[in-house]
């Protein structure tokens, strides 16, 4: 008698399906380990660190990799780039993820309220919202920046408010649709208030492509702000960050190159992780963005 | 067709108003005083009246406003204190410097994301589709500002082929493709990647479409069927993705021209900045903002000509 193995059990929840799915796109599961492990590294940076990312060492200025204990070798201030690398993590990961948040916050209500009343109210925020793209998101980027002043806040409300036009744009073509939907209609008829109706019935069907548009905007913040520490308009010296870094290498990049590599390196894979993720998310929950 | 060409310059003229009073409003916003910043050694309470009163920034916010439209409409949009020249002078040397480079980018964008892309899409899920695909996620994922050092450091430093940095104008060809050259390529390996993905996905949705079936069943040679009836029809929709870019390749340019010191509007952008040179970041503002609504209007419009539904669409709401 030969034992029979039972067939692997089909998941029947739609989230089981979705994880299924999303666990057989490789590229997915290796963006999302990259996510992973950098909000890993963010987070338990004290632990990871091999050194205090701001003990200068006079003596080992400009070390090449893997000589003196450096991994990566040191900066023009004999600093261990490994440790900033690190900490760095922490202030470009929390201007990424806080400034995609803020501008959740931000768009979603104006979003619904565009998708649902239409009329005079949606025109009205279509031109606000045509006028804020007319801008460059870098060109908007930096001028809020140089407005408000360099601080990781005020790095994170700049990209944060580059960020709203597109997410309002998403949420109002998703509503536009979800609107003439059946059900909608049958919890206005039933008298049900417009509050309850955006809230119950319309917001969660938003999530999806919000989800997807936030895993492509995380990204876009990463970069933004890396670009903003780079010109000296983002998180400011001696908090780590990987823009300021690459700032400082600049002008040593024929004697020490790794000085320059290393944070980049860190900046695109981050990025990568994050695209790589969002791509499959997006694959995964099958979303076409209507905006 | 008149009505929604009417409908969209209508929406495009008022969106163009609403960016004027975003740049005088945030210009304004800047910290410093403008009279200080316009007499940095002279603080004199009188001398910095007299400037307020020459310069109307004595007046009330609107009739600034007012004022400084009606000279914008005229072309003239002030003087710069740094310099001491025109506004408008400066950005008519300056913009074609950035659309010389922001054309070799896209030509550098399309010579390889569209060939990429068709070949991605033809030979779905094989080694050369995934090696694309993986190449265009990284090119969006690589900082604009690092691939530039990068490039410097392979191309100016170790193997120096390229100058490091500098500008010539196109009075000398050589010189000045030779100074453009890591610029573009650092511009365009974003939109690169962009134009791959748009056009392998165009691509796939052609090549599923009746018509293309059709032609494969008449006998048509695969090489037509791709070429000609796919191809076209994938080609409207890359090329609408790449007139929408061009707020990427602006924004880009403001880091690339920074890396490389090219005299563009990208660098005139951040040197008004780091200067508080109002009248200067107001014009490059307003030109970039002009030219993003002047494009995107020109896509909007070519695209509803190429694609009737749309038109129609517009026309009914």
């Amino acid at each position: 008698m030969t034992a029979t193995a039972a067939p692997a059990a089909r998941p029947r929840t739609r989230g089981g399906r979705t994880r299924r799915k999303f666990l057989r796109r490789p590229p997915a599961v290796i963006g999302l380990a990259g996510v992973v492990i950098a909000i890993a590294v963010a987070v338990f940076a004290p632990w990871i660190a091999p050194y205090d990312p701001d003990t200068v060492q006079p003596a080992t200025i400009l070390s090449a990799p893997f000589t003196g204990g450096h991994l990566l070798g040191t900066d023009d201030l004999g600093r261990d780039i490994l440790s900033q690398i690190v900490f760095g993590a922490r202030a470009s990961l929390a201007s990424g993820v806080l400034a995609t948040l803020l501008g959740l916050l931000v768009a979603v209500p104006i979003g619904l309220l565009a998708g649902y009343y239409r009329g005079w109210r949606d025109s009205a925020i279509s031109r606000v919202i045509d006028v804020v793209l007319s801008f460059p998101f870098l060109v908007i980027a930096v001028g809020l920046a140089a407005i408000l002043g360099p601080s990781l806040l005020n790095e994170v409300i700049a990209l944060a408010v580059a960020q709203v036009p597109v997410f309002v744009r998403v949420v109002r073509g998703e509503v536009l649709g979800l609107r003439e939907l059946e059900y909608v209609e049958a919890a206005v008829v039933n008298g049900a208030p417009d509050r309850v109706v955006l809230v119950r019935h319309i917001l969660p069907n938003t999530l999806n492509p919000l989800v997807v548009q936030a895993t492509v905007a995380i990204p876009t913040a990463i970069i933004g702000a890396s670009v903003l520490s780079f010109l000296g308009l983002g998180e400011q010296p001696p908090t780590p960050s990987w823009g300021t870094m690459l700032s400082d290498a600049q002008q040593y990049i024929a004697q020490a190159p790794w000085f320059a590599v290393f944070p980049g390196l860190a900046i695109a894979l981050t990025t990568l992780s994050f695209n790589l993720f969002g791509d499959g998310l997006r694959d995964v929950l099958d979303v076409r963005m209507r905006s | 067709m008149s009505w929604y060409v009417l409908r969209r310059v209508g929406t495009s003229l008022i969106t163009l108003f609403g960016a004027t009073i975003v740049v005088f409003l945030g210009v304004r916003a800047l910290p410093g005083d403008p009279a200080v910043a316009l007499s940095p050694e002279n603080n004199d309470p009188a001398v910095l009246h007299a400037i307020r009163v020459r310069y109307g920034l004595d007046q009330p916010l609107p009739t600034q406003y007012v004022v400084w439209l009606g000279h914008a409409l005229r072309g003239d949009l002030g003087t710069s204190p740094k310099t001491g020249l025109p506004v408008t002078q400066t950005l008519l040397e300056r913009v074609p410097i950035t659309l010389e480079l922001a054309l070799l980018a896209l030509l550098i964008a399309v010579a390889i994301g569209v060939p990429a892309g068709i070949v991605a899409a033809v030979r779905r899920g094989s080694l050369p589709d995934y090696l694309c695909s993986t190449a265009a996620l990284g090119g969006l994922s690589v900082p604009h500002f690092w691939l530039g050092i990068l490039l410097i450091l392979a191309f100016a430093v170790h193997f120096p082929i390229f100058p490091a940095s500098g500008f010539v104008p196109i009075t000398d060809p050589a010189g000045n493709l030779m100074h453009m050259a890591l610029p573009a390529i650092v511009l365009g390996t974003g939109l690169t990647a962009v134009i791959m993905r748009q056009m392998r996905s165009a691509m796939l949705d052609s090549l599923g479409a009746d018509y293309v079936r059709t032609a494969r069943a008449k006998g048509m040679t695969e090489w037509k069927v791709v070429g000609v009836h796919a191809l076209r029809n994938s080609l409207i929709t890359v090329v609408t993705v790449v007139g929408l870019q061009l707020g990427v390749l602006i924004s880009g340019a403001v880091i690339t021209e920074q890396i490389f010191i090219i005299p563009g509007i990208g660098k005139l952008t951040l040197d008004s900045v780091f200067n508080r040179d109002y009248p200067s970041l107001q014009g490059v503002v307003l030109i970039t903002a002009t030219g993003y609504i002047v494009a995107n209007l020109l896509v909007d419009l070519t695209y509803s000509l190429l694609n009737p539904r749309i038109r129609i669409a517009g026309g009914a709401r």
